[in-house]
């Protein structure tokens, strides 16, 4: 069930209905069978992997908090007779049965994540490499359940922090079910932390007018830069890709500039509904954006957009891996081989590429992913070791660089650093990104593109819809960036309200949904 | 509180008269393309009928009501539509019935080739017409392509919203009323665009399946039924087209015979009587012979009037005076009509 569908606005309806008017202690299990619900909606047969996800986690974090249960018992029984060493040592044993019992868990799920999302790419390029020609291996077409990239790392950073004892271990395994596929955030995230979540689900709310037209106010919002701005111009995106070859030099500046604004109006306007259906439900999700095209580094961009992938990444991958044994070997050996100052990059930096080579694969089966993944990482790392020769420049003018046009230099700079690489999303192939990037310098055709701009199928009208949609939004995220609109709002109810009714008005006339539009998924539902 | 529940009902009252307005702005109004305001014309003609004429494009411009009553007294409405499908000529026949009971209904057979939904635009040019009625839920939902929804059915703001860039002078001229496209359902065309050999020779391509679809021939049976059921009788007909083997197979003609013998049914396939109509294919269609224009719906009128009334028992009702001062205006109107429209083709 797409979120712009009828059938969704229905359900939502029928959900909120039902939500407040059953008695508290229900709420959840509702929640629950509405969650299941909608998952059915993508296939039933989706539902096994969900469920498989869910017993597994349960099973494998029921087994660590019992593991470590005995633990504390075990050693709370031979406090007295036990010697610290042998009380650290005891301890250290148990953690590696632990880890075990973790590794399972990761491996079972991570393994279905990876049989059911790469086994394709791996064939391929198993088939290619070897030209095995005819004789290569079939490529298997598998399904992919709905929203398991999410669900699954969701799912697997509760059981790490189940072992590294940062949550508690849910006991009733429909409670972690809701946790694992709560329908609003099932298929674009935001992935959230048990800690933060799961009390909130499992808690009675009581019906809160102010929060629930929050909540409502913030769904329109996602609509009105889902259905007005990236479906439209998701039209012209769809004429240019359709053969990438025949809009070479303008044209990909122009794709850059329009798939910006496309993944930023779809993620975002994905990412409202469904924290603004939270809202209205009385649960409150991690942000997941924070003005990120007002960044002025790469670093500081990946910090603001999709920021619970992100933390997701750096707590369970980036981290881990910097301070594993192996890595810590190879930073003593680095440093006395290759000296202090270089040595002790050499983790650092074996870690972030590792890390975003995971966060390119994460984002799809492709080689266009995985370049895309570490070509972000070559700008970071890159930046990382220009900051000596930026710190300096910064202290030779301080007035330029604290200018309010600098920061904007600079917010603009990266927007299009990142505006280019995310193009690799789009051709989905590296030698074609490549080549279509060098046209740019190669092929100069902006004259054309005056006119060229209206064969795309969208007209003067529909440019300006997006104009004034895109202007609509910078405006509203700017002042957002210290109090939300919505809070602003809220004691000026009629300005409130009337702000809201041209809000749907638009959305209604101007939103490019139904026949003659075809609608689309959010970008992030296939991810 | 009080004022904020206040501020909401007053602001949810407001929305609701504003979607209303924009409703009515945007939905289209058909001038350029008449053949989707016919069905909704037949509400202010309802009533008085003795024949109902059911079908696609084929009927609305072969049959005449004006002339049918200038020259027999035959008081009749023709309840078609572009591509109108069978189940849609059911439901708008079961409609029908509600509003009066027609002596005899006329069903064009051609639309009996189609099985399933179609198009989108023509659902739309026959289906938003209809007042709301279970009929018009069942037709909808008898109608819907894959792409369609109920609810923008109910809600036609959200199929037509994109053409708030697109409106022209007509949308706000016609937003609440507009005249009559159709005379009595019949769409008159006065232009002249000769058979040309090429199309008079074309045979229709190889089907792999001639057999009529089952849910065609299912509301064909209903249709039976329900005319049954009101006492009235159901005739087929055919209308003239230029070629037998582009338009119509003999396979189907095979069917539709036996259905009718099977249920003794009268049917008419006008094609082979085109000689004995007087149909001249140089004059009398407006694209070249697939449809006929008002010159060739006149002949087809005179001709099938004279079956209806002396093969039917259709009664003379010219001697009812309201009834006939009614006609009178219609025929005044058809004839005026003609008159421009000629006047227009001359110029």
């Amino acid at each position: 069930m797409l979120f712009t569908s009828y059938g969704f606005i229905a359900f939502l309806a029928l959900v909120f209905l039902a939500y407040y008017l059953v008695p508290k202690r229900w709420q959840w299990g509702l929640l629950l069978a509405a969650s299941y619900a909608f998952y059915c909606f993508a296939g039933w047969e989706c539902l096994i992997f969900i469920l498989v996800t869910t017993l597994s986690a349960y099973g494998i974090a029921r087994a660590m908090g019992y593991a470590a249960a005995k633990e504390e018992a075990y050693l709370a029984l031979h406090r007295e007779e036990m010697e610290k060493d042998a009380r650290k040592k005891y301890r250290a044993a148990e953690k590696k049965k632990r880890f075990r019992i973790l590794l399972a868990g990761l491996v079972l799920n991570f393994g279905v994540l990876a049989v059911l999302k790469y086994t394709g790419f791996v064939v391929f390029n198993l088939n290619s490499w070897f030209s095995f020609g005819e004789n290569g291996l079939a490529i298997p077409d598998l399904l992919l359940p709905m929203g398991i990239s999410f669900y699954t790392f969701q799912t697997m950073g509760y059981l790490i922090d189940v072992y590294r004892g940062k949550t508690t271990v849910e006991k009733n395994p429909a409670r972690l079910a809701l946790f694992v596929s709560f329908f609003p955030q099932l298929v674009q995230g935001p992935i959230s932390r048990h800690s933060d979540l799961a009390s909130q689900l499992y808690t009675p709310h009581s019906f809160d007018r102010r929060g629930f037209t929050f909540g409502v106010q913030r769904i329109l919002w996602g609509y009105f830069k889902k259905l007005v701005i990236a479906d439209r111009v998701l039209i012209a995106m769809r004429t240019l890709l359709d053969e990438p070859e025949q809009y070479r030099g303008a044209y990909v500046a122009l794709l850059i500039l329009l798939y910006s604004i496309q993944i930023y109006a779809d993620f975002t306007g994905g990412i409202d509904i469904t924290i603004g259906v939270a809202e209205a439900l009385g649960i409150r999700l991690t942000e997941n954006f924070e003005r990120p095209f007002s960044s002025r580094s790469t670093k500081e961009y990946w910090r603001r957009w999709h920021i619970t992938m992100g933390t997701w990444f750096t707590d369970y991958v980036f981290y881990p891996v910097s301070v594993c044994k192996p890595m810590m070997k190879l930073s003593k050996w680095s440093r006395k081989t290759l000296g202090n100052n270089v040595g002790k990059r050499v983790p650092v930096y074996l870690a972030t590429v590792l890390t975003w080579f995971l966060t390119g694969l994460w984002h799809g089966a492709g080689w266009n992913f995985i370049v895309w993944g570490l070509l972000n990482c070559l700008v970071i790392l890159i930046s990382q070791e220009l900051e000596p020769i930026y710190a300096r420049f910064h202290g030779r003018f301080p007035r330029l660089t604290s200018s309010w046009g600098y920061g904007k230099f600079m917010a603009i700079r990266t927007f299009l650093l990142m505006g280019l690489i995310r193009s690799l999303d789009c051709y989905r192939d590296v030698g074609t990104t490549f080549r279509l990037w060098g046209s740019m310098v190669t092929t100069w055709n902006w004259g054309e593109l005056g006119e060229g701009i209206f064969s795309l199928g969208l007209n003067a009208v529909d440019f300006l819809i997006v104009l004034g949609g895109c202007g609509v939004v910078a405006i509203v995220s700017s002042l957002s960036a210290k109090r939300s609109v919505r809070e602003r709002l809220y004691d000026r109810p009629v300005l409130s309200w009337t702000l809201c009714g041209v809000l749907f008005l638009t959305i209604l006339l101007l939103g490019a949904y139904g026949i003659g539009y075809d609608a689309s998924q959010f970008i992030y539902n296939q991810f | 509180m009080k004022k904020r529940i206040l501020i909401a009902v007053c602001a949810l009252l407001a929305m609701a008269i504003l979607l209303g307005l924009l409703q009515a702005l945007l939905m289209p109004k058909y001038r350029t393309n008449p053949e989707g305001a016919l069905i909704g014309e037949y509400y202010a003609e309802s009533g008085g009928h003795d024949v109902i004429f059911v079908g696609d494009c084929e009927v609305y411009e072969s049959f005449i009501p004006a002339v049918l009553w200038k020259e027999y007294g035959i008081s009749s409405y023709v309840r078609g539509s572009a591509q109108q499908l069978v189940w849609q000529s059911y439901y708008l026949l079961e409609e029908t019935f509600r509003y009066e009971k027609p002596r005899a209904v006329v069903f064009n057979v051609l639309s009996l080739k189609y099985g399933t939904p179609q198009s989108e635009a023509f659902n739309r040019m026959t289906l938003d017409g209809m007042k709301w009625s279970t009929s018009k839920v069942s037709a909808i939902l008898a109608s819907m392509t894959e792409e369609e929804s109920f609810v923008e059915y109910v809600f036609p703001l959200l199929r037509f919203h994109s053409r708030i860039t697109s409106l022209t002078a007509d949308d706000f001229r016609y937003a609440f009323s507009a005249p009559a496209v159709s005379l009595c359902g019949y769409l008159m065309q006065t232009g002249v665009k000769p058979m040309s050999e090429e199309l008079a020779s074309l045979e229709g391509p190889r089907l792999s399946d001639y057999t009529l679809p089952k849910t065609a021939m299912d509301y064909l049976e209903k249709m039976r039924v329900l005319c049954e059921e009101n006492g009235c009788e159901l005739i087929l007909v055919k209308s003239p087209t230029n070629s037998w083997g582009y338009w119509w197979y003999d396979q189907w003609e095979e069917q539709i015979v036996e259905y009718a013998a099977n249920h003794g049914l009268t049917y008419y396939n006008l094609i082979p009587l085109c000689e004995e109509i007087g149909i001249d294919w140089s004059k009398d269609t407006y694209d070249e012979g697939v449809h006929l224009n008002v010159y060739g719906a006149e002949k087809t009128s005179r001709y099938f009037g004279k079956l209806l009334t002396e093969q039917h028992g259709i009664l003379d009702r010219r001697n009812e005076s309201a009834l006939a001062s009614r006609w009178t205006e219609r025929v005044t109107a058809y004839e005026t009509q003609k008159k421009i429209m000629e006047e227009g083709n001359e110029r």
